[in-house]
């Protein structure tokens, strides 16, 4: 007999639409180059402003990149697939009419990470309303204004299965598509700037059971924060909803992020009815074996095989084989230093899982916002730091020292040393220091021989002093045990 | 002497203009003064626009500088282009349609606008928002449509030639009322681009002219792939100018289910005596099956509207054209276009809206697409047995003005027999067959896409042996 | 027989609005132009494929390539209600 319902946890089911614009040079049906923050309506042309008598055409280079998202995500292309009219007014959409594709889409049935793909088609984006406010009445009325720039740039949208189980899970997803489509190269994939758009579907169920409850469509969230935020926000609404007794209605809703609140985007005067029919004014896609193969040659190894490989090959920690394979640039910058190493030759060199320390741990805070290739630190430059860490030429501690300077002016580490003097105290000038400071601790080397060996530290410490970091604390370990063995 | 010349000059087809140009015997820019003059006194209503003075157009360019009298439907850059409608008062399109352009290059200088339908949704331009057109043999009558003001135009010599459209007959019907030829190409053959589209996949630009061969010279202009329209074909060959004289060896297919019921008895007559001739020239003609195209109406009174629908919403008031409403964005759509459409228009919305709304896309939609499939595989079994399909163009002569307007699915009708073509895709033309009670009868022939030069070949013999002089102008 | 509801519902479809006069007179009139289109209905079309397109073209695409960009000054001509460098219409509210 099953458990009353209120009394039961319930599971979130979470599918993600993503709308990711594409980087082209022009717009998905016409010549105009797309727009970056130029002023309003200066790239447009009869055919993005939907005058009449135009006709749209397809960008090529939009149909390779969809191409190259469909294979990526391991989807079957269609044969055969067909651009449709979706049929609605709104100021923002110069035709009437939007061109998608509806009951055969460019791509189906694939799968990222653990999350399946429902679907892949290509579109065009709408135009941006601005509202104006009261500067910008038009006839006493408060007005809005239409700008075209962004009318018409390519769009790919993709659309998960109902496959993710909790806000974060859908963010972390999110991450690895990100990272995905960023290391193509098809897009910006810029969440602020609105190249990469997530709405969320979210609904909940009774924990085990099968069939899916009425979803919720979020809109927009424009970071990865407030994706996260806004579907806890959602499900905890939709649980209340529940507990209370109520039904959740099919809806769209719109998150604030500033006051966590969740208000529903559209009044429903009427149902939409899309009136979809397929575009006269286009002919079918049909990818060719050419077409195929050119997208499948353009993909360049994915983040989710890169941190498998990285992990499996090199060995990393699973966390830092997927840093490095998520930042596309950091994860190269890694691989020309691990290059640069086994290349290097003479001497100790420093090892991968050193070097992916050395680029995670150090290198990264110290680049702040730019990027590792914008760095003036070579990856050539850091392996030989590294390795000359490795083979005790320098101590961890200076060596960090040089990455500073390196960070900023750049340089070769090894005459860096040199210039500051850095480098490793030579083994009679450390042995001079040690002397002193065993001579200089009297009580230290009291405690030492009277059984604590803790007290050893105070000598270590006024050797590290004296050669300001540059001697190996190991080895002055040594040194010292050494020396009050023999004396002793 | 000076009025006789005139006279003279403007009696001549524009391919024997053409070949006059080209000896040096008349110029182009002669010529269009003398049509733009008698265009700027006509009292036809065919008129929206006429262009000042010609283009400067070389004397060896192909077409010499015979001006070109273009629907209003085609859009010109900073030239008023309306579609016949009151939503595009005022509207000077910022580019120019390449049909026009391509025209224009080939020493075609555009005469003037010419009056039409709006939209080019009608039959008799009794739908213009600009006023009727009157058909020249006969003022109280209409010229049919939607290119009305253009077959109008050449009947009476108002211009040498013209360019129309037809998605369902808008091209061939008005030819046919008004005695002359009238070609719709093959889909594709010539450029849409410009063209302000009603139906885009059946809309196709053709010319209306005095004579077969005049249709084709300009025709050989029209065609070609355009990389501004995707669904635009490079044309197989140069279109030859038509010379048959005989008609030995080509089997016509008369189809009863075109050729029978509906059609005036007048206009049937007219069709059987050309019957007649064509076995005197040598052809033979057989009766062929189509046996869905009794349905070809029904299913462009579907796809036709729901097409237009669609490429109708985008007259909304906000970049171009009129605009109406209180101050809220749903008043700003449903007054702009209350206000700005007619009713014939808003009819053939209302329709298509309907057709694809949700609940009724497969009843509607779904089973109008598959009967264009069926009509399209009867032409295509019909194209194994014969050379070309022989029909009546219209099942009437021209109708009283007003005679229609009351009942949409009367006037719907007088594009019986043409629809069937447009739905395949296939090239028809229209040339006068004889009079019945002193008005043009139009014989329609059809063939197989890309057919035109064999349809320009049959139609030129059979015009040579009809030997229609029909010239209202010259009464 | 259209009912009245399907024509007003129709028209907001398509965003237009029609007197009490013209609601009646489309219903009549969609009516008989419905009633022959029906006929359609009658015919065996199972397995029949639908013709969106006569044509035999598949694949045709544009070159990626940037063409000029109307003026702003031209494409912003034809507004009704230019403001502020674009194209001014009532603010959307609840329409949508
Ligand atoms: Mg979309
Ligand atoms: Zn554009």
């Amino acid at each position: 007999m099953p458990e009353p319902v209120a009394d039961r946890p319930y599971e979130p089911v979470i599918g993600l639409e993503i709308h990711v614009q594409l980087a082209t040079r022009t717009k998905m049906f016409c010549g105009c180059a797309l727009s970056f923050g130029e002023e309003p309506n200066t790239r447009t042309c009869p055919v993005c402003l939907g005058h009449p008598g135009v006709l749209p055409t397809v960008n090529a280079q939009a149909v390779h990149f969809a191409l190259m998202i469909g294979l990526a995500l391991g989807c079957e292309i269609a044969p055969r697939s067909l651009f449709h009219r979706k049929n609605y007014f709104y100021p923002d959409l110069p035709k009437g009419y939007q061109i998608s594709q509806y009951d055969v889409p460019l791509a189906r049935n694939g799968a990222l990470g653990d999350v399946r793909i429902h679907r892949v088609h290509l579109e065009e984006d709408a135009a941006k309303l601005v509202h104006a406010g009261a500067s910008g009445r038009i006839h006493g009325a408060a007005g809005s204004v239409v700008d075209f720039n962004r009318g018409g740039t390519p769009l790919v949208e993709i659309v998960t299965e109902p496959d993710l189980r909790s806000a974060a899970e859908a963010s972390e997803w999110l991450r690895l598509l990100r990272a995905t489509l960023r290391r193509m190269g098809v897009s910006d994939v810029n969440m602020e700037e609105g190249s990469l758009r997530c709405d969320a579907n979210v609904s909940i169920r009774p924990a085990g059971e099968a069939t899916l409850g009425t979803k919720a469509e979020l809109k927009n969230m424009n970071s990865f924060r407030f994706l996260q935020r806004g579907i806890d926000a959602e499900i905890a609404r939709q649980e209340q909803v529940v507990r209370g007794g109520g039904t959740v209605t099919q809806e769209t809703l719109h998150f604030d992020p500033v006051t966590g609140d969740i208000s529903s985007l559209r009044s429903k005067e009427e149902a939409h009815d899309y009136r979809y029919f397929p575009e006269p004014d286009l002919v079918p896609l049909a990818p060719t074996e050419a077409m195929l193969s050119r997208a499948d040659d353009a993909l360049p190894e994915l983040p989710a095989a890169r941190a498998e490989r990285l992990e499996r090959d090199l060995e990393l920690a699973p966390e830092t084989a997927r840093l490095l394979a998520f930042r596309g640039e950091l994860g190269d910058f890694f691989e020309a230093a691990v290059a640069a190493a086994n290349g290097g030759g003479d001497g100790a060199v420093a090892g991968p899982r050193a070097l992916a320390s050395w680029v995670t741990v150090e290198l990264v805070p110290r680049l702040g916002d730019t990027e590792p290739t914008e760095s003036p630190v070579t990856p050539e430059a850091l392996a030989k730091l590294a390795g000359m860490v490795s083979a005790k030429a320098v101590s961890q501690s200076a060596a960090k020292q040089v990455l500073d300077v390196m960070a900023i002016d750049g340089g070769d580490p090894e005459a860096l040393i040199v210039e500051r003097g850095l480098g490793m105290a030579a083994a009679d000038e450390l042995g001079a220091i040690v002397d002193g400071a065993i001579e200089q601790n009297a009580a230290a080397v009291e405690q030492i021989r009277s059984g604590n060996e803790k007290a050893i530290g105070a000598i270590v410490g006024a050797v590290m002093r004296e050669t300001k970091g540059r001697a190996d604390g190991g080895e002055v370990q040594r040194m010292i045990r050494q020396r009050l063995t023999v004396d002793g | 002497m000076a009025a006789r010349a005139s006279d003279e000059a403007l009696s001549l087809t524009a391919a024997a203009a053409v070949e006059r140009i080209a000896a040096g015997e008349l110029s182009g820019a002669e010529l269009f003064d003398l049509y733009r003059e008698r265009a700027g006194n006509e009292d036809l209503g065919a008129f929206l626009w006429l262009s000042e003075a010609a283009a400067d157009v070389p004397a060896d360019a192909p077409l010499g500088g015979v001006p070109l009298a273009v629907k209003d439907v085609f859009c010109v850059e900073g030239v008023p282009s309306t579609a016949g409608s009151r939503i595009l008062h005022g509207y000077r399109p910022p580019y120019t349609a390449t049909a026009v352009e391509r025209l224009a290059a080939a020493g075609a200088p555009m005469l003037g606008k010419t009056n039409m339908d709006e939209f080019a949704m009608g039959s008799s331009n009794e739908n213009s928002a600009y006023g009727p057109v009157a058909n020249p043999w006969d003022r109280e009558r209409v010229p049919g449509g939607s290119s009305g003001g253009s077959a109008a135009a050449v009947a009476a010599g108002l211009a040498p030639w013209a360019i129309g459209t037809d998605t369902g007959g808008s091209v061939r019907q008005p030819a046919s009322l008004c005695g002359i030829v009238g070609l719709k190409p093959t889909y594709g053959a010539v450029s849409r681009y410009g063209m302000i589209a009603f139906a885009s996949s059946l809309d196709q630009c053709g010319p209306l002219t005095r004579d077969v061969t005049d249709a084709a010279l300009l025709f050989r202009h029209m065609v070609g792939c355009d990389p501004c329209d995707s669904t635009s074909l490079d044309y197989p060959a140069e279109v030859p100018l038509p010379t048959a004289e005989r008609l030995d060896g080509v089997r016509f297919g008369a189809p009863p289910e075109l050729t029978g019921e509906g059609i005036e008895p007048g206009v049937l007559e007219v069709f059987n005596r050309v019957r007649t001739t064509i076995e005197e020239l040598g052809g033979e003609v057989e009766d062929i099956a189509l046996p869905h195209t009794a349905h070809g109406l029904a299913a462009y009174y579907v796809l036709a509207p729901a097409e237009a629908s669609a490429n109708l919403s985008r007259y909304d008031g906000v970049r171009y054209g009129m605009r109406a409403g209180d101050g809220d964005l749903l008043s700003l759509y449903e007054e702009t276009r209350a206000e700005g459409f007619g009713d014939e228009v808003k009819r053939r919305i209302m329709l298509g809206t309907y057709a694809l709304s949700s609940g009724y896309y497969e009843a509607y939609y779904g089973r109008a697409q598959r009967v264009r499939t069926k009509i399209a595989e009867d032409f295509r079994a019909a194209f194994e047995r014969v050379d070309l399909v022989l029909t009546p163009t219209s099942p009437s002569v021209a109708f009283r003005l007003g005679e229609r307007t009351s009942d949409p699915l009367s006037m719907y009708l007088s594009d019986y027999c043409a629809v069937p073509m447009s739905l395949a895709g296939i090239p028809a033309i229209s040339i006068p067959g004889g009079l019945s009670d002193g008005l043009p009868v139009g014989i329609q022939l059809a063939g197989p896409a890309f057919s035109e030069p064999r349809i320009l070949d049959a139609a030129h013999a059979l015009e040579r042996a009809v030997g229609f002089t029909g010239e209202p102008w010259r009464a | 027989m259209i009912e009245r509801d399907q024509v007003l519902h129709v028209a907001r479809l398509g965003r237009l609005k029609l007197s009490e006069e013209e609601v009646e007179r489309m219903a009549l009139e969609l009516s008989s132009v419905l009633d022959h289109i029906e006929k359609i209905g009658e015919l065996q079309l199972d397995g029949v494929e639908p013709t969106s397109h006569v044509l035999p073209l598949e694949n045709v695409l544009r070159d990626d390539v940037p063409r000029a960009s109307l003026p702003r000054d031209r494409a912003l001509a034809e507004a009704p209600e230019p403001a502020g460098g674009g194209f001014g219409v009532p603010s959307p509210g609840g329409e949508g």
